[in-house]
């Protein structure tokens, strides 16, 4: 998207915002519920909780977990895939559990998570992981097990050992997609953090959220909602960004 | 190359299995049924004479290109064999170097890296090898392309790349699977005459599957025509046609223009009707 | 994988993780693992009971009526997205935003705005599904190729016949696509929302049997849910399979 909207006039995206923002503000005007504040209540309230160091502070702790979390997966869930898409054994094992996982509301076991991790650090790094890994590793796996015939032809013709085939032509063919699992991931990682804060450990972005609902200050309650989902947005572009730098897409194989 | 230029005026049709101090590549009997049922081959034996150019043409879906990889030792024969030097081939080796249909170039690398690939993968230090392979870039006509990357490239000189790469790793035998079918009639004479005059310094073994037959009689020293599948050969020819005159006078001469109808006229039986 | 020259098909590899499973069990190594046998043992204690029924008719309803607003309005924003360039430019913003954030964050707010029932329920499953529909959707007609477009007009095709014979049977692969990705985002949806509501339908089931530690009634349900979101998208991957040709040639 971040491509594709880059050659257009941003005119035309700032008039969509406006619209949006105008909309949101028209409903808060009517209002359309005593819990839905103005679009510029909310803007205010983003803007104190700004200056206030709130956020600072709810986003200091959201973002551990979220980084360690998305960390573990992304080496551990990368070489998961790798080692399905190279070993037909361990995929013929592992693929079938990562699909299952990939399908299923999978938060539901975050209720459990508790009894294991209690209510700290490790339970919210466990709920990251439990929504990142699924993709990552698919999509991992999906890079490396369909890397073109031709290219490993080609590299069996010229002589390529095993390990060189791999290095060489498998990873380097597969990283494109890789990356974007790992983009993907973070998407997720972000719903696992929130989730966690919400269900088992009011701490973070999902404390501020569960917290102004409960005394009922809806603009606060709504700028929290819009942070994470602006936080979230921007840091999966960025990578967006990055990826489409780092594999163009010409240079991937067809 | 010296069977190109001997003015051999009289057409002659041979078996294939004459012996000029041992054919570089031997296919015996050679069969291939795949996974699935499908028989491409089915008894094909033909020589590849040293230091020639051999082509291989038969209708599409043959197995034209089945038998080239069996020879390169990326497909397995059903039965049969392949010798080359007098040795079977189980796999492949450094004796044999392929440019693939579909050219297998790694889009993520430059010209030169893909070029050097070949000797990347035997472990030639990066310096050297970037000079060989900066050599053949030159000489296949791509100088100044060295860090482009393939979706730049035309599919004509992406195939010229994938030569490059070939020849770079300086193996006796070129294996080359339909190099022009992807480039229009203009450019595709001026890279036949390119091959010719490249292959003319090189001194390789070359066995050339196409599907042109102008463009077989016009670049080889001996013909292979296949039948349909399940194949076997139908003839081996040896046009001889006299180059001396240039690339215009050879494609008026009789004898070119007889070769081309008779092999027409061999191959005519195969084609679905 | 072969064994003694078969095939074993790839779906056979989760009764070797069920063995694992029961064998854990058996050892008593973590408390929250029941051995497999008293998970399956456990079916006939949750999915008779009333409980049980009251939460699978408002899970699948919040889910099929919030399902059928995706479709309605992915569909139909995607289209406009994917035919008109000023529609897809002021919309795609919006559209890729939502599809990848944490819309989990919205559940409060919704349980703010429509309380803890129906309404909140059918939103989380609209918002989690109907932003990948549109956004397939539009993938989907924009890649039709514009000479098949221009093939029917120049064969006098009406708009009518342009839209149904030609644009939705050649975007058909990504509109599938969309499809099945949106039922399993909108399952993801219903189970996050009713888990954050806490007190209806199979998001209480959980609750209740996890505080009550019923661990295999917990397993079970799972194990219930699982199957029927992994069926519902291999339906949808089916027929995928069956019209992916078109990709190629389209
Ligand atoms: N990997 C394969 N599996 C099954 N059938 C194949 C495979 N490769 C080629 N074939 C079949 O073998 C026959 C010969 O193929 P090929 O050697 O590519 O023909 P040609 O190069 O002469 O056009 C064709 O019918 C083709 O469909
Ligand atoms: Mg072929």
């Amino acid at each position: 998207m971040a491509a594709a909207a880059a050659g257009r006039p941003w005119v035309l995206r700032a008039a969509s915002i406006a619209f949006v923002l105008g909309l949101w503000e028209w409903g808060g005007t009517v209002p359309v519920s005593i819990a839905f504040p103005k679009c510029s209540e909310t803007l205010v309230a983003f803007g104190g909780m700004i200056a206030d160091g709130t956020f600072a502070g709810a986003y200091a702790e959201t973002a551990g977990p979220l980084i360690v979390g998305v960390a573990l997966t992304g080496v551990g869930g990368v070489l998961a895939g790798l080692v399905m898409g190279l070993s037909p054994r361990t995929e013929w094992l592992g693929l079938p559990v990562f699909i299952v996982l990939q399908a299923s509301p999978s938060a539901a076991i975050v209720p459990l998570i508790t009894y294991i991790y209690g209510i700290g650090f490790a339970a919210k790094v466990f709920a990251v992981v439990l929504l990142s890994a699924p993709v990552i590793v698919l999509n991992s796996y999906r890079g490396i097990a369909n890397t073109p015939r031709s290219l490993l032809e080609m590299s069996d013709a010229f002589l390529a050992s095993r390990w060189k085939r791999i290095w060489k032509i498998v990873i380097p063919a597969g990283s494109g997609l890789i990356f974007a699992g790992l983009r993907l991931g973070l998407a997720q990682g972000f719903t696992g953090a929130v989730l966690a804060e919400l269900l088992i450990t009011p701490t973070g972005v999902g404390d501020l959220i569960t917290f102004y609902r409960s005394v009922a200050d809806y603009p606060r309650m709504f700028a929290s909602i819009l942070s994470i989902i602006v936080v979230a947005s921007v840091s999966v572009t960025l990578l967006q960004r990055l990826e489409l730098r780092l594999f163009r897409p010409e240079m991937r194989p067809a | 190359m010296t069977n190109r230029t001997s003015p051999t005026s009289e057409p002659t049709m041979s078996d294939g299995v004459r012996d000029p101090g041992g054919p570089a590549v031997r296919v015996v009997d050679l069969a291939k049924v795949f996974a699935g049922g499908v028989r491409a081959l089915d008894g094909v034996t033909f020589d590849i004479p040293r230091g020639e150019l051999t082509s291989i043409i038969g209708p599409s879906g043959c197995g034209k290109t089945t038998t080239l990889k069996i020879i390169a030792g990326l497909v397995d024969a059903t039965s049969g064999l392949v010798e080359v030097d007098g040795t079977p081939v189980t796999e492949p080796g450094p004796d044999r170097a392929f440019v693939f249909q579909d050219f297998a170039l790694m889009p993520w690398a430059t010209v030169l890296r893909n070029a050097a690939f070949g000797l990347e993968l035997r472990g030639v230090p990066r310096k050297e090898r970037e000079e060989t392979a900066r050599e053949y870039v030159v000489k296949v006509g791509l100088a100044g392309f060295e860090d482009a990357y393939p979706h730049q490239l035309s599919g004509g000189m992406r195939q010229r790349v994938g030569l490059a790469r070939a020849l770079a790793v300086d193996a006796e035998i070129l294996l080359m699977d339909e190099p022009f079918a992807s480039v229009d009639e203009q450019i595709r004479r001026k890279f036949q005459e390119d091959l010719l005059r490249l292959l003319s310094e090189e001194n390789k073994t070359v066995i050339f599957v196409t599907h042109s037959i102008e463009e077989a009689v016009y670049v080889s020293d001996q013909i292979v025509i296949m039948t349909r599948a399940p194949s076997q050969v139908s003839k081996v020819v040896r046009p001889g046609v006299d180059r001396s005159g240039g690339s215009d006078h050879i494609r008026r001469s009789p004898a070119y223009l007889d070769w081309v109808e008779r092999i027409w006229a061999e191959l005519q039986g195969y084609l679905e009707t | 994988m072969e064994l003694r020259g078969y095939r074993v098909p790839m779906a056979f590899s989760l009764l070797v993780w069920f063995a694992l499973w029961e064998v854990i069990g058996r050892l008593e190594l973590v408390s929250l693992i029941p051995p497999f046998t008293d998970v399956l043992l456990a079916f006939r204690e949750v999915v008779p009971t009333a409980d049980f029924v009251e939460a699978a008719t408002i899970t699948l309803q919040a889910f099929v009526i919030g399902m059928a607003l995706s479709f309605v309005l992915g569909f139909g924003v995607g289209f406009a997205m994917g035919r008109n360039r000023a529609v897809g430019s002021l919309m795609g913003m919006w559209v890729n935003i939502f599809e990848s954030s944490p819309l989990t964050a919205i559940v409060p707010a919704l349980m703010a705005l429509l309380g803890f029932g129906l309404p909140t329920m059918i939103a989380t499953v609209f918002l989690f599904s109907v932003w990948v529909i549109a956004l397939d959707t539009q993938v989907g007609v924009e890649r039709v190729s514009s000479s098949l477009v221009e093939m029917a007009r120049s064969f006098g095709a009406s708009k009518r016949a342009l839209y149904f014979q030609i644009l939705l049977r050649a975007a058909l692969p990504e509109l599938l696509a969309g499809i099945r990705l949106g039922l399993i985002r909108g399952m993801k949806g219903v189970v996050i929302g009713q888990l954050l509501i806490a007190v209806v339908g199979v998001g209480y089931l959980f609750e209740l049997y996890s505080r009550s530690f019923l661990m295999p009634q917990f397993w079970a349900l799972l194990i219930v849910l699982f199957t029927f979101a992994f069926l519902a998208s291999e339906a949808v991957a089916y027929f995928e399979r069956k019209v992916s040709f078109y990709a190629s040639s389209r």
